[in-house]
């Protein structure tokens, strides 16, 4: 049962072929049996099996969706009313939220049951999960390397079937580079479309909300009850209601797809060009056309992100204070001595240091030099984006340089770290949608993804894409070695 | 213009986040590294462009300005380091 999609456990549940309360149980016996990838951080089966026992008599009082009795587990950036929501920080440590996100909420209307929390990086710091405050998650496929990060455990959980689906966050990347590195889908919406209310923020003007699943099915069904306007958050989109799953059926021909050079170029390993290249020709062999297409700024991505993103974060995460929640040092002299010391043992070294970037760039007479500025460059990538969709319905290149690293490989060299993102940071300035799809393996027999990405509110087509190379591959339904009993 | 160690001091005091001399000077090599990396924006013409704040632009939505409910204060409180009759206790500011 584990192997199967979410809508086949939907079907199976409308069908009476298995329970919602088996389907938990059977989870969260996998959960407990691979406890060692530590993916999840909080699991309560009693809340679980509370949760499955109303889906089943809703199923029973005939008035189940799709998704009813159907598994989710949650990225600890979420909060939840019955779990711990820490952002994998010592400085949230058994913090329990008095309500529950609204992306939680949704898909627990739904009736989607709640696994649990999922380890991540820091406040979502991070693109390997090395820097969570509770150790790191292994990738199921190779326990030396990393899932990815900063959703490293919601990518390691679908990855090894101990949940169907799982939310994560992307800010720079941090769905779509774990989900490449360990094998599995996920997207992430047009900035907008997922509501941030619940969501512990990390730089505001990026974050966004989506989902991993093993297949782009999956995700658009989950998309048809997760997404949607939320009044609770300033910035979310008051669009109507769609069916994400309506370019499902739609075939690959006629279909442009544009292939920037720039993700091409100097770094780009050859065992990860390959995989791409070779899922570009399945493209091609379904009738797709490539397009070449030029985003020539999308390398100052990194340098733009890494002044927005630190200087967002410092802001979003001076509300720690040790006042109203969160850690307090145990000895201080007065006020100002108890929030430095309470913030300095509560933030690990990562948020430490974009705090620290963040305060700089944002410092009197640098303000402009470096934040405006980059502001500026943003809106340069943006644009370019724009003049590509002219030519392309999609954009397709790699997801990251190389398949997963190595624990300790690059956490001393933050740089290096940075530079992780590459492909990724683009999308996540514009805003658009953007997602990762498995096309094979690499080094090291480790997954390589294949990156799509469209236009703004363009989600369908965007899922139609991944949908169609996914009915005529099975990467996407490899199971790693260790899992698929 | 790289920092120098008591950059790094006084920036982590606009930060109130407390740090170490000897934290310090392991922190100052890796943020200008960073900001070295950053650095390339200088040379970007931007001459003309709008700074972009959010993808999809417009205006900040406001709600109505009435009071909404707020009756979760017990649940909100019980997360509080220290707390005494719905008040957050902090140390004497007040002399």
């Amino acid at each position: 049962m584990f192997e199967k999609s979410v809508a086949e456990l939907g079907r199976a549940l409308a069908a009476r072929q298995v329970s919602a309360v088996e389907l938990a149980q059977l989870y969260l016996g996998r959960i407990e049996r691979h406890r060692k990838l530590n993916a999840f951080l909080d699991v309560r089966p009693e809340v679980t099996l509370a949760q499955a026992r109303a889906a089943d008599a809703r199923i029973g009082r005939g008035e189940a969706t799709p998704l009813t009795g159907v598994p989710v587990a949650h990225k600890d950036i979420f909060v939840t009313r019955d779990f711990a929501s820490t952002a994998s920080s010592r400085m949230l440590g058994g913090y329990m939220s008095p309500f529950d996100a609204t992306v939680v909420e949704k898909l627990a209307r739904a009736g989607m049951v709640t696994l649990g929390k999922l380890n991540c990086d820091e406040f979502a710091m991070g693109s390997s999960n090395e820097n969570s405050h509770y150790g790191n998650v292994l990738n199921p496929w190779d326990e030396a390397a990393v899932p990815g990060g900063s959703s490293g455990g919601s990518a390691a959980a679908v990855a090894a079937r101990i949940a169907p689906a799982a939310t994560a966050t992307d800010t720079g990347g941090s769905i779509r580079e774990p989900a490449a590195f360990s094998g599995i889908t996920g997207i992430k919406p047009t900035y907008g479309r997922a509501s941030r209310w619940g969501m512990i923020a990390f730089a505001s003007s990026l974050d966004q909300a989506g989902i991993m699943t093993a297949s782009a099915e999956d995700a658009a069904l989950v998309f048809n009850a997760m997404l949607g306007f939320d009044a609770k958050d300033s910035t979310s989109v008051d669009k109507a209601p769609e069916d994400y799953t309506r370019d499902l059926g739609k075939g690959a021909k006629g279909l442009r797809i544009g292939v920037p050079k720039e993700f091409f170029g100097e770094g780009l390993q050859p065992d990860v060009e390959k995989a791409v290249r070779e899922a570009l020709g399945e493209y091609a062999k379904l009738g797709a056309t490539l397009v070449d297409i030029s985003l020539p700024n999308a390398a100052l991505g990194i340098p733009v992100y890494y002044v927005i993103a630190p200087a967002e974060c410092s802001s979003n995460l001076s509300r720690f204070d040790g006042v109203r929640y969160g850690h307090r040092a145990a000895k201080y002299a007065d006020i100002d001595d108890m929030i430095r010391k309470s913030r300095a043992e509560g933030f690990g070294p990562e948020p430490r240091r974009r705090i620290l970037i963040g305060t700089y760039v944002l410092s009197h007479g640098y303000y402009d030099a470096y934040y405006i500025q980059a502001q500026k460059v943003r809106r340069l990538i943006a644009d370019e984006f724009q003049r590509a969709f002219r030519q392309c319905d999609v954009i397709a290149g790699p997801v990251t340089t190389s398949v997963a690293f190595g624990f300790g490989e690059k956490a001393a060299d933050p740089v290096q770290m940075y530079l992780s993102d590459l492909y990724t940071i683009p999308g996540s300035l514009a805003g658009i949608p953007g997602m990762s799809i498995p096309c094979g393996f690499g080094a090291k027999n480790r997954p390589v993804g294949l990156q799509l990405m469209a236009n703004y509110f363009e989600e369908a087509k965007l899922l139609g894409a991944a949908h169609q190379y996914q009915l005529a591959t099975d990467w996407h339904k490899r199971i790693p070695a260790g899992f698929s009993q | 213009m790289p920092l120098n160690p008591s950059d790094v001091t006084r920036i982590a005091q606009l930060a109130r986040i407390e740090i170490t001399e000897s934290d310090a000077a392991r922190t100052l090599a890796q943020l200008n590294d960073i900001l070295g990396m950053i650095e390339q924006l200088q040379s970007v013409d931007t001459t003309g462009i709008e700074p972009m704040s959010h993808p999809l632009g417009g205006s900040q939505r406001l709600r109505e300005d009435v009071a909404a409910d707020a009756s979760e204060r017990d649940a909100m409180m019980k997360n509080a380091p220290a707390a005494r009759d719905g008040l957050f206790l902090v140390p004497r500011v007040i002399e």
